[in-house]
């Protein structure tokens, strides 16, 4: 047994690459392996900026011999099979053996597979390893590349060390030779370093200023980094992503602290952070209190021999400057209000099929205004705890106080201050897009929001607006934090909506992985604030309106158009007026008809939102099929109450009364589709009028035709009904009112105990009742009960969407 | 006579000049026109293309119109010096080769933090990128490391290293200087500023508040028409040139504020368009020479 050591050296490779490399190169190595035969167990895989290193513990030195035998043609096939066969498999004629398989006489080759020196099989692995290696980018480099054909790395590969044991394995790839040489730290180690073996490899780099173990590194930052800032009398605020990338950019990690101009400390804490950041990799620090401070800590490739010093000094100067630019774009941008900087939407485009981003936040005030109006987002802190905040955290669905059938509060209506909450939202949301053209999101889009939002403070705006402008793009993803201030909820909400509708009005909706506006991240925000804040919403009601919007804007140009024939009108004649007005309606026409279509992707956006909530509420434990069972029912477009019916229809369906009402359910369903019953209506297309069902859809004639049907099935109801029957009967008629009503006022407990009434009259009609009588009248009326029966179950849920 | 890298900004491009002619660099003068980058010089993008070995090294005026500060920014200029070296094919010790250039100008990289970090380079409107980093010294970027995968839409065969150095943040890095226009220009009192800050106030408002945007329109327009004439007439190099010019001018009226966001994408693809027809017709002109002096090479 003996350990192999591989390291591939390269020029810099990026710090964020290096993590994927070392699962790459653990990948390849197995799988060059396993192909070998060599079984391979505990693997260590590191990286630096320099290089990549394996090491395999125990490998054998030779694999074992192996005989593999293949299977031939039938003894007696032609020559031409044979030698086929033959060749195929190496062997000659007289090697073949015949063996009897299934009475039948067969050839069978054996091909004896000598065990190999695993170190010829890595010598012939390596050099696999890298050419099949894949980078996220890759180039070419140097002499070689007069032909495209040459190497490609990640940056130019400068040296190979393969040891099993102490020898070297020999192998070569596009001019990179192996051997046991490799190089120490850039700066404080010149020449080579002998490596010996697998277990002095890290020693020996060690005392080279290399530290070869990614994690040991990582730790070094992150433990140095903050030792520096205690020491200042600071904390280091956080960041595992600045601790692997210092890792990824050093091999002998020195994490120093720096000061900055305290005056620099005006500009947004969030906007020094991400400058400390993103351009330099710095981390920042806070003071007792809290509060940003006004230090730094880089993390430096050297030990410098003045302490770092020099270093601390350089990286100051060089954030000052960034800071300083930071300043000035923060000054800069607000000498501009941001109703001015909003000015500027009107140039940006947001979709080519959607206009401006100036044309989506006219979209996203009406609809943040309508929200208020309509009463759907209030200044009452919504909602009481247990209620609706239960059901988006998805607590057990039968324990949240809606889940278990109370009443859901409905939002009060008093309306004190709603026109001033309108207003602010209106305003709120004219504003939460401006700062996307000022200099600071320009520089950095990450704080697309936020500045907004201290802008909008800076100018003396109301807290309620800037906070409203600050959090709109919140929840970004699960588990972000869900806005609870009225006018942020109508603002963001409004946004997302629109953001939704208007993308799949314009016929963009997701597909496969391909979400390239991000509506699905859309469509969670919007199930997560209506649910977390127990939004009362119509979705049907929202999107109509959404849709009316685009209506307005068509005709608006049409209204538009008239203003100007009016003021023309003296100079025309009648006629002339006439061919004006025929013109810019039928100039608008196509439009029209276009926006006509768009209203048939309603139920899309509906059902693709019903989609995300399955998901999101998975986790929770509420069942997919329930969610689909309450949705099918087509008139439910209120979150809050369909996840209120889900949760109650779940805990019923888990009872004994709720699986045995399922399971009669889907008795009589079976029955009443094998017999193609359809109720009265199929009764109806029985009757021999001309277009029986047109007579259905008339609404002059619905009266008359309820009435005829009622008459004619009560009149049908010419036997003395068996107990069961009458049972069930009586059953429905008490339950189905009950059911409907609970229904009506949101009392889905109650509702679920209504249907279970019936369970045991169902049963036993089942047990007791022939259905398929031989009399016609009897196996009819008994047709119609059970299909009354399905009828009224439908009024809390479309059972036959309900699995098991 | 001794150079003092660290105390003049001419001896640190004196000094430069000596490390990269050493190395066996052709040391060419600035190209005697108005662009954005060292890049645009032909010696770094026309030499970048086909198989012929190429070394070189240079100064290159760079002129941003959008940066300029009218002075008053102590790190901001409209118009600085780029040191550009190109090496074709990209030695393989060419990372030892640019840190030895740091320690003759007077870098200790025992005392200094240097670092590549990972910076690819594009430029569409060259039809070009490239893969390397932007060299850091104690957290400043000092040069961008680029070897050239593709120029022209072709591919590099072979790959040219290209390393292009900030001279005036290198010399503020060398020097200890906090405004660029303090920089000790010759070693002898002379200042950057005595140099250059009345050029930066000038040109600022020619290009801000200035320039005719008509004439500058009509500019860009007869750069655009030259350039195709070239190219019809298979002079590809001057074709390039026009396209430099046009490229120039379209940042001029950029500076002006004339051009919307929307004709702003339509004439970048049109300076684009001009770059790349003459990086083609040049790599197309000259494939044949090529082809028979290195008959294994292929466009």
């Amino acid at each position: 047994m003996t350990d192999f050591l591989l390291e591939l050296r390269s020029e810099e490779i990026p710090a964020r690459m290096q993590a994927g490399a070392r699962a790459e190169l653990e990948k390849l190595f197995r799988r060059e392996m396993d192909a070998a035969g060599v079984v391979v167990g505990e693997l260590t895989v590191w990286s630096t900026p320099r290089r990549l290193a394996l090491i395999a513990r125990d490998l054998p030195q030779a694999t074992d011999a192996v005989s593999e035998e293949a299977k031939g043609p039938p003894e007696g096939a032609p020559d031409q099979a044979v030698e086929g066969f033959c060749r195929k498999n190496g062997v000659s004629r007289d090697q073949l053996e015949v063996r009897d398989v299934k009475g039948r006489a067969t050839y069978f080759a054996v091909i004896e597979k000598p065990g190999r020196a695993v170190r010829d099989l890595l010598a012939e692995a390596i050099p696999a390893i890298i050419r099949d290696f894949a980078w996220p980018k890759s180039m070419r480099w140097g002499a070689a590349s007069m032909s495209t054909e040459s190497l490609r790395w990640v940056r130019p590969l400068s040296g190979i060390v393969a040891l099993l044991g102490d020898e070297v394995v020999d192998c070569e790839v596009h001019g990179v030779t192996s051997g046991a040489v490799t190089l120490g730290h850039r700066f404080h180690h010149s020449g080579d370093v002998t490596i010996g073996d697998a277990d002095d490899y890290a020693v020996k780099l060690r005392a080279a200023h290399v530290i070869v173990d990614h994690e040991e590194r990582a730790a070094m930052v992150r433990e140095g980094a903050s030792k520096a800032a205690s020491e200042a009398g600071l904390s280091l605020v956080e960041d595992e992503g600045l601790v692997v990338e210092n890792a990824g950019l050093t091999e002998w990690p020195v994490p120093l602290l720096g000061r900055f101009d305290e005056a620099f400390l005006d500009v947004p804490p969030e906007v020094i952070q991400l400058t400390a950041r993103v351009n330099q990799k710095y981390f920042v620090c806070e003071d007792a209190a809290g509060e940003l401070a006004n230090a730094f800590v880089c993390t430096a490739n050297i030990a410098a021999e003045d302490g770092g010093a020099a270093i601390v000094d350089g990286n100051r100067k060089v954030l000052a400057a960034r800071l300083s630019d930071a300043r000035f774009f923060w000054e800069l941008d607000q000498k501009t209000s941001l109703e001015d900087h909003a000015k500027k939407l009107e140039r940006i485009t947001f979709h080519e099929k959607l206009g401006t981003v100036a044309d989506k936040v006219e979209r996203v005030a009406k609809l943040a205004r309508w929200l208020v109006e309509e009463g759907i987002v209030t200044d009452n802190p919504l909602p009481p705890a247990g209620g609706g905040r239960d059901l988006a955290s998805g607590s057990e669905p039968s324990r949240s106080g809606v889940g278990s059938g109370e009443p859901i509060p409905t939002p009060d209506p008093s309306r004190r201050r709603e026109g001033e909450l309108a207003d602010l939202a209106e305003q709120a949301a004219r504003l939460c897009k401006a700062d996307l053209v000022t200099e600071m999101v320009g520089e950095f889009p990450e704080l697309q929001g936020l500045m907004g939002g201290y802008y909008a403070r800076a100018e003396g705006l109301p807290d309620a607006v800037a906070d409203a402008i600050c959090d709109h793009y919140k929840p970004v993803g699960q588990g972000d934090e869900v806005p609870t201030a009225p006018v942020t909820v109508a603002v963001s909400l409004a946004d997302k909506l629109d953001t939704l509708s208007q993308f799949f009005f314009v016929g963009e909706r997701p597909s496969g992985s391909r979400d390239p506006f991000a509506l699905r991240r859309a469509g969670i925000g919007i199930n997560t604030i209506i649910l977390e804040r127990g939004l009362r919403l119509s979705f049907l009601a929202a999107l109509t309106n959404e849709w009316r919007q685009g209506l307005d804007r068509i005709s608006g140009r049409l209204v538009g158009a008239d203003e100007e024939i009016w003021s023309k009108i003296g100079s025309l004649s009648e006629t002339q007026v006439q061919e004006l007005i025929n013109r810019e309606v039928s100039a608008a026409a196509p439009d029209l008809d276009a926006h006509a279509d768009t209203i048939s992707r309603i139920p899309e956006i509906i059902e693709f939102l019903a989609d995300r909530l399955k998901i999101q509420q998975r986790e929770a434990g509420v069942r997919h099929d329930l969610i689909d069972a309450v949705f099918a029912l087509g008139d439910e477009d209120d979150l809050v109450r369909m996840l209120a019916r889900v949760h109650a229809l779940q805990s019923f369906i888990e009872t004994e009364d709720g699986a045995n009402l399922l399971a009669g359910y889907k008795r009589a369903a079976n029955i009443l589709k094998k017999e193609d019953w359809r109720g009265a209506e199929g009764e109806i297309a029985r009757t021999g009028e001309e277009d029986p069902l047109a007579l259905v859809d008339d609404p002059d004639m619905k009266a008359v035709v309820d009435a005829k049907m009622a008459e004619r099935h009560t009149s049908e109801m010419s036997y003395p009904p068996e107990p069961a029957e009458q049972a069930l009967m009586d059953a429905l008629a008490d339950a189905e009112p009950r059911a409907a009503s609970a229904i009506e006022a949101e009392d889905f407990s109650a509702a679920m105990a209504a249907l279970a009434s019936l369970r045991a009259p169902i049963d036993r009609f089942f047990e007791e009742v022939t259905v398929n009588a031989e009399e016609e009248n009897k196996r009819a009326h008994r047709l119609d009960l059970l299909a009354q029966f399905r009828a009224a179950v439908h009024k809390v849920a479309d059972f036959s969407r309900i699995e098991g | 006579m001794q150079r003092e890298p660290t105390k003049s900004f001419q001896d640190m491009i004196l000094a430069l000049h000596d490390f990269w002619s050493a190395q066996g660099c052709l040391i060419l003068q600035p190209y005697d026109m108005r662009m954005g980058a060292g890049t645009f010089h032909t010696a770094t993008t026309l030499r970048a293309l086909g198989p012929e070995p190429w070394n070189a090294a240079f100064v290159q005026p760079c002129r941003r119109p959008t940066d300029g500060r009218y002075g008053e920014n102590p790190n901001r200029l409209q118009h600085y010096y780029q040191y550009q070296v190109i090496l074709k094919p990209s030695p393989p010790d060419i990372q030892d080769l640019y840190l030895q250039s740091l320690r003759v100008i007077g870098i200790d990289p025992l005392k200094h933090d240097i670092r590549f970090v990972e910076d690819d380079w594009e430029s569409p409107t060259l039809g070009a990128w490239g893969l390397g980093w932007e060299v850091w010294c104690d957290g400043m970027e000092v040069t961008q490391f680029t070897y050239f995968q593709q120029m022209g839409g072709f591919d590099c065969k072979p790959v040219a290293g290209e390393l292009t150095y900030g001279l005036e943040r290198l010399a503020m890095y060398i020097q200890g200087v906090d405004n660029v226009y303090d920089l000790d220009f010759n070693g002898r009192g002379v200042s950057y500023g005595q140099v250059f800050l009345e050029n930066e106030k000038q040109m600022s408002k020619w290009n801000f508040e200035v320039a005719e945007t008509d004439a500058l329109f009509d500019l860009f327009a007869k750069a655009e028409a030259e350039c195709r004439n070239a190219l019809a007439n298979e002079v590809p190099i001057a074709a390039y040139e026009q396209a430099i010019e046009a490229s120039h001018v379209f940042n001029l009226l950029q500076a002006r504020g004339v051009i919307s966001v929307q004709e702003r994408a339509s004439y970048m693809g049109r300076v684009r368009d001009l770059a790349r027809s003459s990086c083609e017709a040049y790599a197309e002109k000259m494939a044949p020479e090529w082809a028979e002096k290195y008959p294994e090479w292929s466009l």
